[in-house]
């Protein structure tokens, strides 16, 4: 398959996109679990989290079988992942930086 | 070869702990000699002769146990310091560590010697006449069981947590059943771990530490409202500290914790410890979320690590004095990018061609032929960066504040 994404642990919601997967595109699922395969809602960047089940608002995300956040928003199966729709349970500050480009958006330039 | 058979010729040191290099340090004492300093070093013409030193002029006890260690670190065969003559930090004393290490040592004052020329030509000759000394310096057979190891990531991206250090991870749990030492660091990069690590402690005294120096960290953090993330980590697809810190923790293996040692403290016996290297609380204005990687590398080293693994999804380019620096990464196209730099591809775990068992016993073996005598990458490009700050820190874990204990 053209597209790839990583799961490092079984009980984890989410998976790492080894290459940039289009939305709309099936993409294998390599490492840890059963789940084998995808459908990406959206498009996902490398490095970047895709969902691997629908998961609601406040729950935890899971990577490394351990809580990396909590969600923000109702996550759809096969989403991109990140700052837009979770945030740290510690970090506030890293809720305000920009989705994609991570730069602060909470200091003025002016 | 089986790992536990593997051996190779070592440096016997009168401490007991033998060295994997034989180097000598030429240490200067105050910025102002370090010109001079640096000078003997490249006219030297050796790669064994390294450079490194405290910039002061006011001293500090961080930065003056740093350089002890160094002077007593296993691959140090002898020491040169070089002062200007009016600086708080005393070569004479730096060079009675080293001959109590039983190591050869002078040290000049640049004043008194009569200015950079003459210094010069005394610290070359001396140092040429100590080279031929130090290759009489008796061998001893070493197994990986004698060394320690330490390990940092910098420049990390999506593949550190994923391949680089779950590698170096494996790796450190092989080492420690082999009865070899292994010394992760990065406290401030363990947030929202603090239970996890808890709960990996060797005896209850370990967990203390580890709970102590997991809250100072988080005190810290919190106070500042900055965690040790950047805009490249996010960009890059991280979304969270607790993401960014579970990527660097799992450097460390599967192994218990033995506890938390301080910089310049080397662990009191073999296994799995954790190093503390922020400033203690009361001087965290000094302190920052994210030292640089020559700062890593020397706490790493300053706790006798005879090698460093310096884990970067990015890339980088920095190597050490004192000990090898490996550079590994899970990034192949940063491996391919960055090939003269790059010295182990940890890869093909993401990309399912190798386990990550096999790809740690590569790492295992590339490790004894750099023990054994093989330069580095770092090594062979003369990379021997340092950085030695002014700091505060206690030697040991401080239970109470420094502010807070009562004056005698």
């Amino acid at each position: 398959m053209l597209y790839r994404a990583f799961r490092i642990n079984e009980s984890d919601n989410v998976a790492t996109a080894l290459t940039e997967i289009p939305k709309g595109e099936r993409c294998e699922i390599i490492g840890e679990g059963n789940l084998r395969e995808m459908e990406t809602v959206e498009d996902i960047p490398v490095g970047h989290k895709i969902a691997l089940c629908d998961i609601k608002k406040d729950e935890s995300i899971l990577k490394y079988g351990v809580v990396i956040g909590r969600a923000t928003a109702d996550i759809a199966s096969g989403s991109w992942i990140h700052l837009h729709v979770m945030c740290s349970n510690f970090d506030e500050r890293s809720s305000h930086l920009d989705a994609v480009t991570g730069a602060p958006k909470d200091i003025r330039y002016e | 070869m089986k790992a536990e058979e593997i051996t190779w010729l070592g440096f016997k040191r009168k401490n007991g702990s033998p060295g994997i290099r034989n180097r000598v340090l030429v240490i200067y004492t105050v910025k102002c000699s370090e010109f001079v300093a640096r000078r003997i070093v490249e006219l030297s013409g050796s790669p064994d002769v390294e450079l490194i030193g405290f910039d002061g002029c006011t001293d500090n006890q961080y930065a003056v146990n740093m350089l002890i260690s160094m002077i007593r670190h296993p691959n140090t065969g002898a020491v040169l310091s070089v002062g200007l003559g009016c600086e708080y930090i005393q070569p004479e004393w730096l060079s009675d560590i080293a001959e109590k290490e039983g190591k050869p040592n002078s040290w000049m004052f640049i004043q008194k010697e009569g200015g950079t020329n003459r210094t010069i030509e005394k610290g070359v000759s001396w140092v040429r006449e100590t080279l031929a000394k130090l290759a009489d310096t008796e061998r001893v057979e070493m197994k990986l069981s004698d060394l320690v190891i330490g390990a940092e990531c910098g420049g990390s991206d999506y593949t550190s947590g994923l391949a680089g250090n779950v590698v170096v991870g494996r790796f450190f749990d092989k080492l420690v059943e082999l009865g070899g030492t292994a010394i992760f660091e990065e406290i401030v990069e363990a947030i929202g771990l603090g239970d996890l690590l808890e709960q990996r402690a060797a005896n209850a005294e370990a967990a203390k530490e580890i709970k102590y120096t997991y809250e100072k960290a988080l005190d810290y953090c919190k106070s500042v409202r900055q965690y040790s993330v950047s805009p490249g980590n996010f960009a890059g697809g991280l979304s969270t500290i607790e993401e960014k810190s579970m990527g660097a923790v799992i450097k460390s293996g599967t192994k218990k914790i033995e506890g938390v040692i301080k910089v310049s403290s080397p662990p009191k016996h073999p296994g799995l410890w954790l190093l503390d290297s922020t400033p203690d609380p009361y001087w965290m204005q000094f302190g920052i979320t994210n030292p640089n990687d020559s700062e890593g590398l020397m706490d790493l080293i300053s706790c006798g690590a005879h090698m460093v693994f310096l884990v970067t999804g990015r890339g980088n380019v920095v190597g050490s004095a004192v000990s090898p620096c490996i550079k590994i990464t899970g990034n192949h196209a940063t491996f391919e990018r960055m090939s003269e730099d790059m010295e182990f591809d940890a890869s093909p775990v993401l990309l399912g061609e190798k386990s990550i068992d096999e790809t740690a016993e590569e790492l295992m073996s590339y490790v004894s032929e750099i023990a054994g005598g093989k330069p580095s990458k770092s090594e062979a490009m003369g990379h021997k960066e340092f950085f030695i700050p002014y700091k505060y820190q206690e030697k040991e874990v401080a239970f109470i504040r420094a502010c807070e204990r009562k004056s005698d």
